[in-house]
């Protein structure tokens, strides 16, 4: 394997509704995780931007949108976009960038502005795209949600106190980091009494649409080395998996899933982690922390089982035993997860890895989680686009 | 009541996406296509190359793809969804099921029929297609596939 690289430094803007320009967000991040990491931003050698598509021109080329905004000095730049897994796919660009030796010290960042209500699919008539179709049909992001939630009640015996189970213990996670959105702590006759929105979940089961950004600096291990930064955390694995024919989970925003008549049928979702658990040369009985994408409460448990931390239809019990709360076992989304933040897009697999840096450093003052060693992100794309980052202490 | 609705029936009704379905209401299929070679199923049909990695071929029979299968899970929507959807007013709840098809070996989406709710069908029940209006819009009715419970 290549050297290592490390995470210097960590950076958000808060999540919220705050109807700013995207870029104000991602510049807010990227100061916070150069002072964080104690480089100076003509220091930096390559900025990978996560695109955002809801913004125009400038969010279509993130990552010179955020140098000028920085001020240009001459960096090397790139952009991509990956839906959910965007921030996954920069900080891998930046890593493998590292790992060449084409630089020693690389910016991520990803900012998003966001409408209000459902997500939806851009204007015109355009039979040829899923994504139209489906919410022609009427079939939107809490449909999918939903499929998944009713077959762990009718297959597993999940019952609705377990889905606002999740959302009382994310809800207690994130009330007290400053980066969240909601800070408000629910009860779970609280969460069974908010509206259903697409049966059997609730509103206060299903993530908003949030305004963020989040941002880290990434180095050589020499590099930080030569720094001196006692509190670095080094980046055991990174996972950007597309699915493998025939892929057999009902994925947004497709009417269909592939047909296994002439091929085996895969699981995308439960291969995301694996490399980068092989990367990182660990597994999941070594993670300390999870963070996970708790699009809806009751996909938190489907994550639990793609990312190994109990066999599937078991995820239930990890919950009624209090195991990913923090204090349990393996405590999962402390940040307070997407119940917590809301979705801003290109920055939310970022946020997962901003908050696995500050677990690991031992940061993370009241949700602190104790003796964090290994730390897992879980999260997927729109349109096959796996990502899980495996960070290690 | 809409004034569209009171005029619907006027003219044939049109699917509401081309070429997905049949329109035959007593023997309603969703077209697929099949590959000539390796004999895998695509749905909607509209593939040129085919998707399964260990098969190069580009050359594919529309194929009407098995009317009944079993639920694979179920939903619904207690608000309207944005544009595309095309809601009434007042907007009307529905469900929704993902549906496997045995011999095709995949899971296809689509509404439930008018009337069924989630407390009707249960993971692994038996449904069967039918055709139903999903919206009228300007006099003219658009008819999609819906699912619907096997007595």
């Amino acid at each position: 394997m290549s050297r290592d690289v490390v995470i210097l430094g960590a950076g958000m803007h808060p999540w919220g509704k705050w109807g700013k320009n995207f870029v104000e967000y991602g510049v807010h991040a990227a100061r916070a995780a150069l002072k964080d990491a104690g480089v100076s931003w003509q220091d930096i050698e390559f900025v990978a931007g996560g695109a955002t598509m809801r913004n125009g021109y400038p969010g279509y080329v993130a990552g010179a949108t955020f140098s000028q905004a920085l001020g240009w000095q001459g960096n090397e730049i790139m952009t991509c976009y990956a839906a959910c897994a965007t921030g996954s796919q920069a900080l891998a660009a930046a890593r493998s960038k590292i790992q060449a030796g084409q630089c020693e010290v690389a910016l991520v960042v990803g900012a998003d502005t966001t409408p209000k209500g459902f997500l939806a699919p851009q204007k015109g008539e355009r039979p040829d795209d899923p994504d139209w179709v489906r919410f022609r049909l009427g079939i939107t992001n809490p449909t999918y949600f939903s499929l998944y939630a009713q077959r762990r009640k009718d297959l597993y015996g999940a019952t609705d106190e377990d889905f606002a189970v999740i959302k009382v213990k994310n809800a207690e996670h994130g009330f007290s980091n400053e980066f969240a959105r909601y800070r408000k702590k629910f009860t779970v006759e609280e969460v069974l009494a908010s509206p259903m929105v697409a049966s059997p979940l609730r509103l206060f089961e299903i993530c908003a649409t949030s305004d963020g950004g989040a941002a880290v600096v990434v180095a050589s291990k020499e590099y930080a080395d030569r720094l001196g930064s006692q509190r670095q955390v080094k980046i055991g694995g990174i996972s950007t998996v597309s699915p493998k024919f025939a892929s057999a989970d009902v994925e947004m925003p497709d009417i269909a899933t592939d047909s296994a008549a002439a091929s085996n049928a895969y699981s995308f979702r439960a291969s995301i982690a694996q490399k980068a658990y092989e990367e990182a040369g660990v597994g999941p009985e070594d993670v300390s922390l999870a963070e996970v994408y708790d699009l809806s409460s009751a996909m938190e448990l489907d994550w639990y089982e793609y990312i190994g931390l109990c066999p599937q239809g078991d995820a239930e019990k990890l919950v009624r035993d209090g195991d990913t709360r923090i204090g349990g076992r393996v405590p999962v989304n402390a940040s307070g997860g997407l119940a917590c933040f809301g979705e801003a897009v290109p920055a939310q697999a970022l946020a997962q890895v901003c908050e696995l840096t500050i677990q690991l450093r031992g940061e993370a003052g009241d949700r602190q989680v104790s003796d964090a060693k290994v730390g897992v992100t879980g999260n997927q794309g729109l349109f096959g686009h796996g990502s899980s980052v495996v960070l290690l202490r | 009541m809409s004034s569209n609705e009171a005029s619907s029936g006027a003219n044939p009704a049109l699917p509401v996406i081309e070429g997905w379905f049949t329109m035959d209401e007593a023997d309603t299929h969703l077209i697929g296509s099949r590959c000539k070679r390796c004999g895998t199923y695509f749905f909607p049909g509209n593939v040129t190359f085919c998707r399964n990695p260990s098969c190069e071929s580009d050359e594919f029979d529309a194929v009407p793809l098995s009317r009944e299968g079993t639920i694979w899970s179920y939903t619904d929507a207690q608000y309207k969804p944005p544009e595309p959807y095309v809601s009434p007013d007042p907007f009307e709840p529905y469900a929704i099921a993902a549906v496997e098809l045995e011999k095709e070996r995949m899971i296809i989406l689509g509404q439930l029929a008018k009337g069924v709710t989630v407390d009707d069908v249960t993971t692994g029940m038996h449904v069967e297609l039918q055709l139903q209006t999903l919206f009228t819009k300007d006099g003219q009715d658009y008819v999609s596939w819906v699912w619907q419970p096997k007595r």
